[in-house]
């Protein structure tokens, strides 16, 4: 699986990706696996009220953690992620569904790695978590 | 992330890679550049590593165990943990490595990471965190100050786990 996975990867070549619908309840434990008692997380009148967002805002490193699923579900085993780069450019808010995604961006067959960029996406189609990773894959 | 108990010490600075184009940024606040947080020592406890799978909705099988953890389970483990009365009324920590600011308003930020290893159940961590530069350039509506801190993850036996650069915005 290993060497036939870098074998025929090409740039361009996509990451499928997942759709998220996070509700209060998941917000709330991931909040709660931090230890994050930023109320903007689950707070609605102070959200809206005091800090002007249109809801309870979802938390911007679980945004992160998507892209970090979209990369190692697709090695399925098949290597390790060596480096991720990501920002949080616009918040997404619960009641929105986000998409997960990417694609291969160069394949460097003598390290036997590759560069991928990922991302998130809001429901209008907007790219809100743009990132990049770099994975290795395993020796045959 | 904020690390309101930790201990901080201040070292001579290292200013090669700061800039100043707006004259927000005093030498003061310039000489906080390579202030270092006292190291913080965290469990990868299988309890906590099943409570970050689920909670991020993670299917691989080896995280919803607890077995090993998920890339990014180490922004749970050194998370911030005070008492009550160090929380400000919106829930959030002071981080005592930063200093004062003189603009507040926190923007959006990114996040690079290097990975070495990765985490396995009932590895104990070490942290330690930096703040390796603070500059400020123009923006469109108005100043902006950037700062960077670096957290170094290492097994307590000194292995590299992983190591993380945030940089944070200010307006």
């Amino acid at each position: 699986m290993t060497t036939t996975k870098i074998t025929n990867l090409k740039p361009g070549d996509p990451l499928p990706g997942r759709a998220y619908a996070p509700d209060n309840v998941q917000n709330f434990m991931y909040s709660a696996a931090l230890w994050n008692a930023h109320r903007i997380h689950f707070d609605m009148p102070y959200a809206t009220e005091v800090e002007g967002y249109p809801g309870i805002v979802m938390s911007g490193p679980m945004l992160g953690d998507w892209l970090t699923q979209c990369v190692i579900e697709w090695l399925d085993g098949a290597g390790q992620m060596t480096q991720l780069e990501y920002s949080n450019r616009k918040a997404a808010y619960i009641g929105e569904t986000v998409t997960s995604g990417g694609r291969v961006l160069s394949v460097d067959h003598d390290t036997g790695s590759a560069r991928l960029e990922i991302f998130i996406k809001n429901e209008a189609g907007d790219v809100i978590v743009p990132g990049t990773a770099v994975v290795a894959f395993n020796k045959p | 992330m904020s690390t309101a108990q930790q201990q901080v010490t201040s070292p001579e600075p290292d200013r090669k890679n700061s800039e100043s184009t707006g004259g927000l940024l005093s030498d003061d606040l310039l000489a906080c550049i390579g202030r270092t947080s006292a190291p913080r020592t965290e469990i990868a406890s299988r309890r906590e590593i099943r409570k970050y799978s689920i909670a991020t909705g993670w299917k691989k099988k080896e995280y919803l165990n607890g077995d090993e953890a998920p890339p990014l389970f180490h922004l749970a483990l050194f998370w911030d943990m005070v008492e009550l009365d160090k929380l400000t009324p919106d829930g959030v920590s002071i981080d005592e490595l930063l200093p004062k600011f003189p603009l507040e308003k926190a923007m959006a930020g990114g996040l690079s990471i290097d990975y070495f290893r990765p985490i396995m159940a009932e590895d104990v961590l070490v942290a330690t965190r930096t703040l390796t530069n603070i500059y400020e350039k123009s923006g469109s509506q108005g100043p902006i100050i950037f700062y960077e801190v670096i957290m170094r993850v290492e097994t307590a036996a000194g292995e590299l786990v992983l190591t993380e650069k945030t940089t944070r915005l200010l307006r």
